[in-house]
């Protein structure tokens, strides 16, 4: 199971990037991915929109079912990633690199210190698995 | 936790479990796709062992059957099988099932695990009303393998003894398997070609190794249930459960114009409010099980029982009870898809047939 130590983790298993260029970029992690199984659709959110940490703001589907993705930080949504429109199964190759979701500017960049760091994240996955 | 026989075989090779009908089971090898698309154009093996077996036998026993069962037995010669159901005694089902005649008064019926001892308990009582027939629980004596695909037949020629070509579909022979004996019957669920494999728990193993080692996909509960549904097949406590009349269904034709036990409760004719129907998502989107089906820009008009993304076709596809009056192939109707009302229309069964 891939966990980088660069990045911040939630519960809900979104990852949460550093901050760069004013946004932070959130995924699925790897152990996401592979509980969900193949992904073949997702719903994202408008850019521009405003989000409260903890707010449902994307869909994954896999086959067997639909998971809510949550904002790990309050902010504005600055961009998502269309490419997953056409290709979802991306979210499955590349989880930490070309299947992220969303790009938020965080109102307070310092939210994201309050996420689960890669070995508080791995205790969670090895009570989940 | 019950498992099945080839558990150790099955974590082995990486499978990841789940728990159905209180058997651990695999639901996935290499993916439900890759399992799904390896079904459609050479074959998979599944390993569904957690199946109920119950033997039924005695002189009575094609009369009992008659009775018992929605299907007509008496229509089945020594060697051939079909698609039946349970009723119960208000109009809905037990179960449904696959009934196989093994010999003139020698009979097999397969029900879903999570059934067995309902259907068990619910053949017994039926059959003391009858003289001289015997219902037998044998699920523990059979483990079960499902062989799918187009190239099934040419794969499992090389190591049985029987000459396939002359198992057609729905025929069912015993033989033997390198030397085990086994039982074929040319069934499945996915809507392929196929053979339903019943081996002794002491040889499945045999069987599992030689047609993986051959090639063929091992598979999942979760590319069973993507191939049924594409198939345009029910999956009881879904499409058919003990409160909705089968006649109702596209599955109406099992019901056969005959005393059943437990007929006293269901009406002569059944009413028919609502009709399961196969839909597909005009839009972007997946229905799944539990969400609201609506006329357009209308009322409530329904629910989805299944769906899915089919892995094939990669349309979004569902079974849905609706109301009578939109049920007709073309429909349009709405489904309520997280908040989202997404176009859909109702459309024939299967959703996806192989070319034959």
């Amino acid at each position: 199971m891939d966990i980088p130590a660069s990045l911040r983790y939630a519960r809900t298993h979104e990852w949460t990037s550093e901050l760069e260029a004013d946004v932070v970029t959130v995924g699925i992690t790897d152990f996401a991915q592979d509980q969900l199984g193949d992904v073949v659709f997702v719903e994202l959110p408008e850019e521009g929109a405003r989000v409260a940490a903890g707010d449902a703001l994307a869909v994954v589907e896999s086959v067997k079912t639909a998971s809510d993705i949550y904002a790990p930080v309050a902010g504005t949504v600055k961009a998502v990633n269309t490419e997953l429109e056409a290709a979802p199964e991306k979210i499955n190759e590349e989880p930490y690199g070309g299947g992220w979701l969303f790009r938020i500017e965080p109102d307070d960049p310092a939210d994201r210190d309050t996420l689960l760091d890669a070995d508080a994240y791995r205790v969670v996955c090895e009570e989940e698995s | 936790m019950p498992t099945v026989p080839l558990d150790a075989v099955h974590e082995a090779a990486g499978a990841r479990m789940t728990t159905f009908a209180g058997t651990r089971m695999p639901l996935q090898y290499a993916g439900i796709q890759e399992e799904h698309l390896a079904v459609r154009e050479h074959a998979g093996l599944f390993d569904v062992s957690h199946m109920a077996e119950l033997r039924i036998d005695g002189p009575d026993a094609l009369a009992f059957l008659r009775y018992a069962l929605l299907n007509d037995a008496k229509k089945l010669r020594v060697g051939r099988s079909h698609y039946t159901m349970v009723p119960n005694d208000h109009g809905g089902l037990v179960d449904d099932a696959y009934l196989y005649r093994l010999d003139d008064a020698d009979w097999l019926l397969v029900a879903n695990a999570a059934n067995r001892h309902a259907v068990a308990d619910r053949l017994q009582a039926v059959a003391t009303a009858f003289e001289d027939v015997q219902v037998r629980d044998v699920s523990d004596a059979w483990a079960l393998l499902a062989l799918q695909g187009p190239a099934a037949a040419s794969l499992l020629d090389r190591h049985v003894a029987a000459d396939l070509t002359d198992l057609r579909k729905n025929d069912t022979r015993a033989t033997t398997f390198h030397g085990a004996a086994v039982r074929l019957a040319r069934t499945g669920y996915t809507g392929e070609d196929g053979f339903e494999i019943f081996v002794p728990p002491a040889d499945v193993a045999t069987v599992w190794h030689a047609l993986i080692g051959d090639g063929v996909a091992p598979c999942g509960l979760g590319a069973r249930d993507t191939l049924r549904l594409e198939a345009g097949f029910p999956l009881y406590g879904h499409e058919l459960d003990g409160e909705h009349d089968p006649r109702c269904t596209p599955f109406a034709w099992v019901v056969k114009d005959k005393p059943f036990a437990g007929d006293d409760g269901w009406p002569s004719a059944p009413p028919c409010g609502r009709r399961l129907v196969g839909v597909r998502l005009d839009e972007r989107g997946i229905a799944r099980e539990g969400y609201a089906v609506r006329r357009p820009g209308g009322g409530a008009a329904g629910t989805v029982t299944s769906g899915t993304l089919s892995p094939l076709t990669r349309d979004a596809i569902l079974f849905a009870w609706v109301d009578a009056d939109l049920a007709t192939t073309g429909t349009p109707l709405e489904v309520d898809v997280r908040g989202r009302a997404v176009p859909a229309t109702v459309v024939d069964l299967p959703f996806f047939a192989p070319e034959r």
